[in-house]
């Protein structure tokens, strides 16, 4: 019951967050939010027994992500413009979505069932065998290098190919840049 | 940020504390949460929380964007010659058991270790050079703006 | 159908879908290029606990076992593998949001604008002007 009641309280300190950030305007706030919005999901997360993710969702979501988001806004803008568009169809495509995933939860497990088909694949397997092959208390470790290792490397190849693309677009086109405006060398 | 005194002194004091946490993380991952992606994240938040206060210049001349941009490969190569050294020992792909093959546990341990120092690698590699990618540009906002 | 057993069972599943929802809803409604992303963000996080929800087991607790490796039998665990699957999907997603995030900083350099209606203004002025140089050269009407 209490365990129940702290992820309401969870749950609706995130929904206020988002929708904060769905009306503000003011950028900087909006990133600051998301920031926030991190560390609630990361308490959250905890509550759900899933320390390992917390703990990246908070040092991902709220340190490196906040930081990479601010630098773009120092390169960008910081105030949102008044969108023009009506909301009204956006609503009616979201509300639509929502309903349509709804219905698909409708057929799923209980939440905790200890007897879900997501309970009793795998997952069993991991948590039985690990300590007699392992001697590793973390299963989550064991899991991410050892069963799944092979996932895991592709993970990091997948986080070394974006950090490629991420220099491949701001870091190799520096010199093009210098020669056309000048004049803001001097504002700066 | 040079007139922000408290910020200096305090990060001075701030950045051994969290790069012996990352550590911690990184080694401790077998028997408490943590592991090489967070490692990596706490490793590279260290470096960029330097270059924030301190400015980029100061941080690029502790850990060079040349070693960086070599760190992010680095790490996949790590993970990846794990695997092909465990396949050279006779063993299937990333099958840790060949590093020990009279107790496969320790044989994991030493596996595990290994890819997760990769993945360390290649996480720290990347956000740093994501974080310089973004910082070395000009920005188009000045101070006074915020 | 709807009684109090299946609500509480299944509001976890609704409660995440309407965190979907509000992401969802910055991505489609805002012009914005950042608050895009941000929104985009708001949606893997409710995704990953959605995830997470389903890996939950009533009465357990995470998956890291005694130091000494001596298991009590009765200590429900929660299922580790979403967590691992989520945990790197995490860090992968940092990594493609700053990819997103290079992006709009080259469509500023380029557009001078993070706004997804101006972009839209600046190229179809620019495809009109495309478009008119070429009936030029091929001699058609202007």
């Amino acid at each position: 019951m209490v365990e129940l009641l702290v992820d309401l309280t969870l749950f609706f300190m995130l929904v206020t967050t988002a929708i904060a950030i769905t009306y503000s305007r003011h950028l900087f706030g909006v990133v600051m939010m998301a920031g926030v919005f991190s560390l609630l999901s990361a308490m959250l997360l905890v509550s759900l027994d899933a320390v390992d993710v917390a703990f990246t969702e908070a040092a991902v979501g709220a340190g490196i992500s906040s930081v990479l988001m601010l630098s773009t806004l120092t390169l960008t803008a910081r105030i949102e413009k008044p969108s023009t568009r009506s909301p009204l169809i956006p609503l009616l495509v979201v509300t639509a979505t929502g309903a349509a995933i709804i219905y698909g939860t409708l057929d799923m497990p209980s939440f905790g069932d200890p007897n879900s088909p997501a309970q009793l694949g795998a997952a069993a397997q991991y948590l039985a065998n690990s300590p007699a092959d392992m001697h590793i208390p973390n299963v989550v470790t064991v899991v991410l290098a050892s069963y799944r290792g092979f996932d895991t490397l592709g993970e990091a190849a997948v986080v070394f190919t974006a950090g490629v693309g991420v220099l491949l677009l701001l870091s190799g086109l520096r010199r093009r840049r210098r020669r056309g405006d000048t004049d803001e060398k001097e504002t700066s | 940020m040079r007139h922000h005194l408290i910020l200096r002194v305090v990060t001075k004091a701030l950045i051994g504390p969290i790069i012996l946490f990352a550590l911690y993380v990184q080694f401790h991952g077998d028997f408490s949460p943590g592991g090489g992606f967070q490692a990596g994240v706490i490793m590279a938040v260290a470096f960029i929380l330097y270059g924030v206060i301190f400015g980029l210049n100061a941080a690029q001349s502790v850990f060079p964007t040349w070693l960086v941009h070599k760190l992010m490969a680095l790490g996949v190569l790590i993970y990846a010659y794990t695997g092909v050294a465990t396949l050279f020992l006779g063993y299937d792909f990333l099958d840790y058991g060949a590093f020990d093959p009279h107790h496969p546990a320790h044989g994991q341990h030493w596996g595990i270790l290994a890819v997760e120092f990769g993945v360390l690698v290649t996480v720290t590699g990347v956000m740093m050079a994501i974080y310089y990618a973004f910082a070395e540009r000009r920005p188009r906002i000045s101070d006074k703006d915020w | 159908m709807f009684e109090l057993d299946f609500i509480l069972g299944h509001m976890n599943y609704w409660l995440f879908t309407v965190l979907m929802m509000i992401g969802l809803y910055n991505v489609v409604a805002k012009g914005n290029l950042i608050k895009k992303v941000v929104g985009l963000n708001l949606f893997q996080a409710a995704v990953f606990m959605f995830y997470i929800s389903i890996g939950k087991v009533t009465g357990g607790t995470a998956p890291i076992f005694p130091t000494d490796m001596k298991i009590d039998p009765d200590v429900v665990y929660s299922n580790p593998l979403p967590h691992v699957l989520i945990l790197t999907a995490i860090v992968v997603g940092i990594a493609t949001t700053s990819l997103a995030l290079a992006l709009i900083v080259r469509i500023r350099e380029e557009f001078d604008t993070i706004e997804e209606d101006e972009i839209l203004e600046i190229e179809t002025e620019m495809v009109r002007k495309e478009n008119q140089a070429c009936g030029d050269v091929m001699g058609g009407a202007t």
